[in-house]
């Protein structure tokens, strides 16, 4: 297996390789995993009797055995795992989903994987790519009831224009580990949507670069973590392109004395990043007291001539004010919290711009929260 | 015929630094198709009294007693006022991010009506709601509150009270931030309710100029916490040349 330089940042990964053994087992100490429960996921650090992530075959799906695939020789070295479960993931995983969407191809209708896994702990390697032009919404759902470690690599091509919605709504016994790294191609667009509602255990860990002059990549979220949830996002955009365009927006609603978030904003611009404009924002809305929620934008500028940077991070109480408003016009206590969550993640979840995938969506946020009460009142006046 | 009876009312803010008494033996009573003015200078509680009267929780009632037609108005919760009638436009209204207007009104009209309105009459009753009002329809898809001017901020309250149709409306200085032409506007749509409905207002403001359109029956001075004069429209004149400064004393006694 190959084994890139790390390159010279503070931000950028440590260690990128495939090979397991280049990778230390963490511990907890280490600033990547310092705030993770490591001790929940001793298995998804040794390897063992694992299977692996399959989906259903369609137009643009395919499953094809790993050995058998040319591309497990790295068309790029910079994007390789950056940590060991998703290099044993990488390494081990015998089947690769690949959702290929051929070039100058526009999709109108959403592509979606359904990702499922047989045993306890299953490999998951994911390849996505959106030839030169194409343009294309994929929805992976992971409802999955066991647990996953995976890789999911994302290529777009020139111009190509890619929505990637990755919907973790399993059980909340399930734990998902997961890397997934972006090449943005000259000129594309990446629009990756994190919506994060079910396991026990989310990590995700999303690199995105690009490969070419004036990309866009925007990398939403939206959690929502209760009881005793663990739901960590670490972003690692590299501006190494000149005009280029990266803008982050997490959001997350935390309940319950257990819940613990962590959103990890890593930006690095490269001397040669020229520019580029990059914005990053997590907001945190605690329902109540207890839940945790950690929150670290790192901004690290390697020119000063981009056209703009900043980043924007909040955690913040639920606004009495704005329930006495809104239950000062007759709406219940219950129900104005929930229209004021809702209203908190509307920014992220209009970027959904399907309307039947956004109702989807918004219906297992609002599952959730608990709002189907009126909503069904108000839908049943309407038919 | 209904009526809000305010007794012996005493109140006191609640803070980090502990209670601080400001409300301090209110006596006022509401009713149906009439127009009390309330008026009085900065600080002197008035929104205080407004806010006691929704239910606002930073708020503790220490003496004295609301009723809106013999039920105990203190005994309910905010959302329970509301849907026993009671109206309060804000004189700062809160700001709810991600939840339109036309989901709000919806929202809080099947609230407050115990059942949601039929969509095609309800989309008529809010755009001549709204026509009536001057406001613009492309306002219903904003989100409440969030980036309105001041002017329309009161619209928008004037809005809720039209279509959710209190009993008795309390209006916290609905005046200030109004230009003109607004000003009229908006007093057009107080009074058009209050023929309308017949419901009972109770008009806080600071300044004598909304009392041009809006007619009170009864003009109470309130200062120090307290109803310290009480008379007819003309009081509001003698304000309007004098200031509030005579009733400085009344108010420290
Ligand atoms: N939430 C609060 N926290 C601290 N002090 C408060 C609070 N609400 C009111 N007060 C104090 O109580 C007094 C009365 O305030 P209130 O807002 O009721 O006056 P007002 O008559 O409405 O004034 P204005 O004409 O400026 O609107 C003031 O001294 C004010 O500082
Ligand atoms: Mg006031």
């Amino acid at each position: 297996m190959s084994t890139a330089q790390a390159p010279p940042s503070d931000l950028a990964p440590r260690v990128l390789s495939n090979d397991p053994d280049d990778h230390e087992t963490p511990h907890g100490r280490e600033e990547e995993w310092r705030f993770t429960p490591v001790a929940k996921l001793g298995d998804f650090f040794e390897s063992g009797q694992r299977g692996s992530v399959t989906a259903t075959e369609s137009e643009f799906v395919t499953m094809t055995p790993a050995e058998a695939d040319p591309s497990t020789v790295e068309k790029d070295a910079h994007w390789v795992a950056s940590d060991l479960p998703s290099a044993l993931a990488r390494t081990n995983a015998t089947s690769i989903v690949s959702i290929s969407i051929p070039a100058e191809r526009e999709v109108d209708d959403i592509v979606v994987v359904d990702l499922t896994g047989s045993e306890k702990l299953n490999y998951g390697r994911i390849e996505i790519s959106a030839g030169a032009f194409a343009k294309a919404t994929v929805v992976l759902r992971l409802d999955m009831t066991t647990d996953v470690s995976g890789i999911v690599v994302t290529d777009v091509a020139d111009q190509a224009d890619l929505t990637v919605l990755a919907l973790y709504d399993g059980p909340r016994t399930s734990r998902h580990v997961w890397q997934w790294a972006t090449t943005v191609g000259r000129d594309a667009s990446f629009l990756g949507l994190a919506i994060a509602l079910g396991g026990s255990i989310i990590r995700l860990q999303q690199n995105v670069r690009y490969a070419g002059p004036g990309g866009s990549a925007e990398l939403l979220g939206a959690f929502l973590a209760s009881d005793e949830q663990f739901q960590e996002f670490r972003i690692f955009v590299d501006h190494n392109e000149p005009h280029c365009v990266s803008n982050v927006v997490f959001k997350g609603a935390l309940s319950g004395a257990q819940a613990h978030t962590v959103w990890i904003g890593d930006v690095r611009v490269r001397r040669e990043a020229v520019g580029i404009e990059t914005y990053e924002l997590n907001r945190n809305l605690l329902l109540n007291d207890g839940p945790r929620a950690d929150s670290v934008p790192n901004l690290e500028l390697e020119t000063g001539d981009v056209v703009s940077a900043g980043h924007a991070s909040a955690t913040g109480r639920f606004d009495d004010e704005q329930l006495f408003y809104l239950q000062s016009r007759g709406i219940t206590e219950e129900l104005a919290r929930q229209l004021v969550v809702r209203g908190f993640f509307v920014e992220v979840l209009d970027k959904v711009t399907d309307a039947d995938l956004r109702r989807d969506v918004i219906r297992r946020i609002e599952e959730r929260i608990g709002m189907d009460a009126i909503e069904q009142q108000l839908t049943d006046v309407d038919a | 015929m209904s009526t809000l009876q305010i007794t012996d009312l005493h109140a006191s803010v609640v803070t980090d630094a502990g209670e601080t008494p400001i409300l301090k033996g209110v006596d006022l009573t509401v009713e149906s198709g009439r127009t009390q003015a309330v008026m009085g200078p900065n600080g002197s509680g008035k929104s205080t009294l407004a806010y006691v009267i929704a239910g606002h929780p930073k708020y503790t009632v220490t003496q004295g007693s609301i009723t809106l037609d013999g039920e105990d108005v203190l005994d309910m919760s905010v959302d329970e006022r509301a849907r026993a009638g009671l109206f309060l436009a804000m004189q700062y209204p809160i700001e709810v991010p991600g939840v339109s207007v036309s989901n709000f009104l919806r929202t809080s009209a099947t609230s407050i009506r115990g059942e949601a309105p039929k969509l095609r009459t309800w989309i008529g009753e809010v755009k001549e709601a709204m026509a009536g009002l001057q406001m613009d329809g492309a306002f219903a898809e904003r989100n409440v509150n969030e980036g309105f001017s001041g002017g329309e901020k009161k619209r928008h309250e004037i809005l809720q009270m039209s279509l959710l149709k209190p009993k008795i409306a309390i209006l916290d200085e609905t005046d200030s931030g109004l230009d003109v032409d607004a000003l009229r506007v908006v007093s057009e749509g107080v009074n058009r309710f209050q023929e309308d409905s017949g419901a009972g207002v109770l008009l806080i403001t600071h300044y004598t100029r909304i009392l041009r359109y809006i007619t009170p029956d009864v003009v109470n001075v309130f200062a120090g916490g307290r109803i310290v004069e009480t008379g007819g429209p003309e009081l509001a004149e003698v304000l309007e040349a004098d200031g509030y400064e005579r009733f400085a004393d009344l108010a420290k006694a």
